[in-house]
C-alpha cells in the first residue's frame, strides 16, 4: 500500500553518546510549539518501517524542534543509528500522550534508567521551574554512556550519579540511590520514574509503605498511538488503561507489573528474525558496495 | 422466469464472479471480481424501473437507484455515474461493503417472488468503471473560497463526504488525518480482499485533484486543538470525523496474556503497517485463531488470519447465525474459505503456559432466552457447559467505545452519555460554534453509508453556517 509521499523530515542535530545511545533533533516546529513535558511522538523511517514511540527528551520552540535521545535495541533503532544529520525520513506524529502533571509538589525525586534517562529531563526542568526541590537520580551502565549530566545538574537540587561498574558516581543500581535518599528521612512529595519495567516496580515498591505518590512513564508496546488499536494496555488497579491516551504516565503503585512485564516480550520471536533479516540485507548490501 | 407487474423478470440475480475459496485463501486479492459489462446490462435489465421505488426509501442516502440503472441499461455509463455521485461521493466503495440486503435491497418489489436486482454490484460495477475510465470528481464551478477555508479532521468516510460536498462547492479545504495513510477505517480496518486498495487510492486521488490538502500525522487535539484551528490557523468551520475508537475488552481472566488482542489490533499491523508484505511489525499470529464475536470487524479478523497462514480458525459468539450483524455475503464466503463457527459459545476466561503465552480459552455454551425489550432474544449460560477450545490467538471483534483526544481536549463540545459527539441532527453542528462532526464518532460503531450520510449532512450545515446556501435549499450543493 501506500500513497507515495516525499520524505518529510530531516534530522537537524545528531549527537552519539555511545555505540548503543544517540540523539536525534529534528526539524519540526508544529510539534515544537505544541509538545509538553511527558509526552511522547512516533516516528516511521520510511514505507514499510515500523511506527515506534520515543519520549520527547527535549523541544525548542524558537528553533523549531524535538529531541530525542535513542537506545538501539532492535531492527528500527539500530537503522536509526545509521542515519546522518541532514537525511530525511518519512512520518513523525504528535506530540502524543497526555503531559505529566506539573504542579507545585515540595521535593520531587526523578529516577531514570537506561532508555528512561532522558525522558526525564523535560519534566525535571518543568519541575524545578515551578518551583520545586528536586532530587535526580539517573543510572548507566559506565562511565563512557554517561550524557547530560551538566543538564540534569542545571536543575537538580540534587544529582546523583549511579553506574553498574562505579567507573562514575556511585556503584549501584538507581533504585540503591533511592533507598538511600528514603533513609535519610527527608520528605519526599512526588517521585517521577522512566526505565526498564523492573527498574520501575522496584522503585514503586520502595514508594509504597511511605504512601510517596508514584508515577512511571509506561513503555508499552504500540502501534498507532491515537488509542485506536489497544496494543498499549496496561492494567491499573483492575482497569485497562490505554498508556498512548490515558498515559504514558501512571499511578505505579496500582499498575500491574507483573503483566506488563510479560507484555513486553510480546514480539520476541518476530523481532529477532527482523533483525536478523536486517543484518544479512545489510551485509549483502556492504559486499554489493565494495566489489 | 417470473412475471411482475407484467415483466417477465430472470428470478435468479446475475452471479459475481468469485475467486475459487481453494485459490484466495492465502491472497488478499479482491475475492468479488466484479461484473463484465455483458453480467451489468443482464442484471440491469431485471430492474422494473418502479415509479415510487421502494429501493430509494431503503438507501440512507437515497440514490436515485432506477434512474442509475436506466442508464446502465441505455448504455450511458457516464450518466448512471453522475446519478451514483450526486447521492454518495463513493460508490465504488459502497459497492461493495454495504449491507444491501438489510438497505435498498430488502426493499426491492423484484425481491418479493425471485432474488432482488443486485443493486451493490451494479453500483461497484459503475464506480469501477469511473475509475478505469479516469474520471474525476468535477471541479468546483464557483469559487466560494475567498477568506474561507474548512478543516476536516479525520479521512474516514465522513471525512471524505464532506470534504467532496465542500470541495465541490467551491470551498478551500483541509483535512487533517492522525494516520501517515487516508480512508480511515477503509485502510486499516476493512482488508484489501474486501476492497482493493487502488479504489481507495483512486478515491483520494479523485478528492485530491479537486483540491482537497490532505495533512497526515497530524493528531487534532494534540499538535493543534481545535480551537487553534479556528483562530490561528484561519479555518471558518471545522468538521470532526474522527471514528469511533477504542476497542473493547471483556474483562475476562487472562485478556493480558500474550497473543490476545484487539480485531483493530490485529487488522492495523496487518492492513495499515503492511503486515501482509511482511514489512517491520510483527503481527504476533499464531497457527490456531479463535476470533470473538460475529460482526464484520470479526470476520474480516478471521479471513485475514486464514490469508496470514493460521492453520485453523474459529469465530466464537454468544448468539446464533441469525443474529450475527456482518453482512450475508462475508458469512457465506467465511464459511466456504473454511472458517468454523462456534455459535452460541461466551468465552469467560483466557488460560496461557508459564511463559504468558495464550493457550486455551474457557467458554460457557449459551441458550437464547425471552426476547429483550429492543426484541432480540438474550442469550442465557447453560450451567455446568464448560469446555475450552485450543487457541494461540484470541482477537477481540467485539466493537469500541468512544475515542477521547478530541473531548478531553475540547470540553466545549458536549458529548452524550456514551462519550459520542452530540449534533443537531439536521445541520450535524455541535454545542460549539462552527464545529459539526459526523460518523462513528457521533453515532458508535455504524456503517460506511452512514458516514458518508453524516459527512454530507454537515457539509450542507457548514455552507449554512457560512451563509453561502439558500436555507431551503436541501442538499449542500446548490449554492446561492
Ligand atoms: C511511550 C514510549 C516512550 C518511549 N521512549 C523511548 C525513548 O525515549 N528512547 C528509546 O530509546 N526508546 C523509547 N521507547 C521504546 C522504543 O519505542 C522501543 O525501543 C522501539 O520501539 C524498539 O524498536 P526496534 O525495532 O528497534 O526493536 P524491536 O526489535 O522491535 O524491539 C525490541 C524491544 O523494544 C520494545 N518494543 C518493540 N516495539 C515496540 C513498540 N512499537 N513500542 C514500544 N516498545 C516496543 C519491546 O520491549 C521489544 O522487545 C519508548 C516506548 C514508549 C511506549
Ligand atoms: C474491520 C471493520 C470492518 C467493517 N466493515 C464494514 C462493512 O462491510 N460495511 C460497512 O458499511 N461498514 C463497515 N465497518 C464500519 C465502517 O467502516 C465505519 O462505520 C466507518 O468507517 C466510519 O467512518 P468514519 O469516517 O466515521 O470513521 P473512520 O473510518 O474510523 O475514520 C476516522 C479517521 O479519523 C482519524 N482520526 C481519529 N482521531 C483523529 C484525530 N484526533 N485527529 C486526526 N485524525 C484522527 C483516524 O485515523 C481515521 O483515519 C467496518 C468497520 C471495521 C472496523
Ligand atoms: S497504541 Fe494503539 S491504542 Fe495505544
Amino acid at each position: 500500500m501506500g500513497t507515495l509521499r516525499p520524505m518529510a523530515f530531516s534530522i537537524f542535530r545528531k549527537q552519539i553518546f555511545s555505540p548503543t545511545t544517540f540523539l536525534w533533533e529534528v526539524e519540526a516546529p508544529d510539534m515544537a510549539a505544541a509538545a509538553h513535558p511527558g509526552q511522547f511522538v512516533m516516528l516511521r523511517l520510511h514505507e514499510g518501517g515500523e511506527r515506534i514511540p520515543l519520549t520527547v527528551a527535549d523541544f525548542d520552540r524558537d528553533r523549531g524542534t524535538i529531541t530525542m535521545v535513542v537506545k538501539v535495541v532492535g531492527k528500527t533503532t539500530e537503522e536509526m543509528a545509521t542515519y546522518l544529520e541532514g537525511d530525511t525520513f518519512q512520518d513523525f506524529i504528535g506530540p502524543l500522550g497526555a503531559p505529566t502533571h506539573i504542579a507545585q509538589k515540595g521535593h520531587v525525586v526523578f529516577v531514570g534508567g537506561g532508555l528512561g534517562v532522558a525522558p526525564i529531563y523535560p519534566v525535571l526542568r518543568a519541575f524545578k521551574k515551578m518551583g520545586n526541590r528536586t532530587t535526580t537520580i539517573v543510572g548507566f551502565r559506565n562511565e563512557q554512556e554517561i550524557f547530560w549530566k551538566d543538564r540534569f545538574e542545571e536543575f537538580s537540587d540534587n544529582l546523583i550519579v549511579m553506574t553498574d561498574d562505579g567507573s562514575v558516581g556511585k556503584k549501584g543500581t538507581t533504585a540503591d540511590a533511592l533507598k538511600d535518599v528514603l533513609e535519610t528521612g527527608v520528605n519526599i512529595d512526588e517521585v517521577f520514574t522512566v526505565g526498564p519495567l523492573g527498574m520501575m516496580e522496584v522503585i514503586a515498591e520502595l514508594t509504597r509503605s511511605k504512601k510517596i505518590p508514584t508515577f512511571a512513564s509506561m513503555n508499552s508496546i504500540m502501534v498507532d498511538g491515537i488509542g485506536m488499536c489497544g496494543s498499549c494496555r496496561v492494567t491499573v488497579d483492575g482497569n485497562v488503561l490505554f498508556a498512548c491516551v490515558d498515559g504514558p504516565d501512571m499511578d505505579a503503585h496500582k499498575v500491574d507489573f507483573k503483566e506488563m512485564k510479560i507484555r513486553q516480550k510480546r514480539f520476541r520471536n518476530e523481532e529477532g528474525v527482523l533483525l536478523q533479516k536486517y543484518h544479512t540485507e545489510c551485509r549483502a548490501q556492504t559486499k554489493g558496495v565494495s566489489a | 422466469m417470473t412475471e411482475t407487474r407484467g415483466k417477465k423478470i430472470q428470478p435468479i440475480r446475475t452471479k459475481m464472479p468469485e475467486l475459487a475459496p481453494e485459490k484466495r485463501r492465502l491472497v488478499f486479492d479482491e475475492v468479488n471480481c466484479g461484473f463484465d459489462i455483458t453480467m451489468a446490462h443482464q442484471e440491469a435489465e431485471r430492474c422494473l424501473f418502479c415509479k415510487k421505488p421502494l429501493c430509494m426509501q431503503g438507501c440512507p442516502v437515497a440514490i436515485n437507484i432506477p434512474m442509475f440503472i436506466k442508464n446502465i441499461v441505455e448504455g450511458n455509463m457516464l450518466e448512471a455515474y453522475h446519478v451514483l455521485k450526486a447521492s454518495n461521493p463513493l460508490p465504488a466503495v459502497c459497492g461493495r461493503v454495504c449491507p444491501q440486503e438489510i438497505q435498498c435491497e430488502q426493499k426491492c418489489i423484484v425481491g418479493k417472488k425471485g432474488e432482488p436486482v443486485a443493486i451493490g454490484h451494479l453500483e461497484r460495477f459503475v464506480g469501477d468503471w469511473a475509475i478505469e475510465q479516469g474520471i474525476k470528481s468535477e471541479k468546483p464551478e464557483s469559487d466560494l473560497s475567498i477568506g474561507k477555508k474548512v478543516a476536516i479532521v479525520g479521512s474516514g468516510p465522513a471525512g471524505i463526504a464532506c470534504a467532496h460536498d465542500l470541495a465541490r462547492a467551491g470551498l478551500a479545504v483541509t483535512i487533517f488525518e492522525g494516520l501517515h495513510e487516508a480512508g480511515g477505517v477503509l485502510s486499516y480496518g476493512i482488508p484489501p480482499f474486501r476492497l482493493s486498495r487502488k479504489v481507495i487510492s483512486e478515491e483520494i486521488k479523485s478528492l485530491k485533484s479537486m483540491g482537497v490538502k490532505i495533512e497526515f500525522n497530524k493528531v487534532i487535539g494534540k499538535i493543534f486543538s481545535i480551537q487553534q484551528l479556528l483562530t490561528e490557523k484561519g479555518f471558518s468551520a471545522v468538521f470532526i470525523g474522527t471514528g469511533a475508537g477504542l476497542p473493547k475488552f471483556m474483562g475476562i481472566p487472562g485478556e493480558y496474556l500474550n497473543g490476545v488482542m484487539s480485531s483493530n489490533e490485529f487488522l492495523t499491523r496487518v492492513n495499515l503497517m503492511d503486515g501482509f508484505n511482511h514489512a517491520d511489525t510483527p503481527v504476533g499470529m499464531g497457527s490456531r485463531v479463535a476470533v470473538i464475536g460475529a460482526g464484520n470487524t470479526a470476520l474480516d479478523t478471521a479471513r485475514t488470519a486464514l490469508r496470514m497462514g493460521a492453520e485453523e480458525v474459529v469465530i466464537v459468539y454468544r448468539r446464533t447465525q441469525n443474529e450475527s450483524p456482518a453482512r450475508a455475503e462475508e458469512l457465506r464466503h467465511a464459511t466456504e474459505e473454511g472458517i468454523r463457527f462456534s455459535w452460541l459459545t461466551n468465552p469467560i476466561a483466557l488460560h496461557g503456559d508459564v511463559d504468558g503465552n495464550v493457550t486455551e480459552m474457557e467458554c460457557m455454551r449459551m441458550e437464547l432466552g425471552e426476547p429483550d425489550a429492543s426484541g432480540r432474544r438474550s442469550p442465557q449460560a447453560v450451567p455446568g457447559s464448560e469446555f475450552r477450545i485450543k487457541a494461540d490467538t484470541v482477537v477481540y471483534g467485539l466493537g469500541t467505545v468512544t475515542n477521547p483526544i478530541i473531548s478531553r481536549s475540547t470540553p466545549e463540545i458536549k458529548t452524550n452519555k456514551w462519550g459520542y459527539l452530540e449534533v443537531d441532527p439536521t445541520t450535524q453542528m455541535t454545542s460549539m460554534p462552527g464545529v459539526f462532526a459526523g460518523g462513528d464518532i457521533v453515532t458508535g460503531a455504524a456503517t460506511v453509508i452512514l458516514a458518508l450520510g453524516a459527512g454530507r449532512r454537515a457539509a450542507s450545515g457548514i455552507l449554512k453556517y457560512l451563509g453561502l446556501v439558500k436555507e431551503e435549499a436541501a442538499n449542500g450543493v446548490t449554492v446561492s
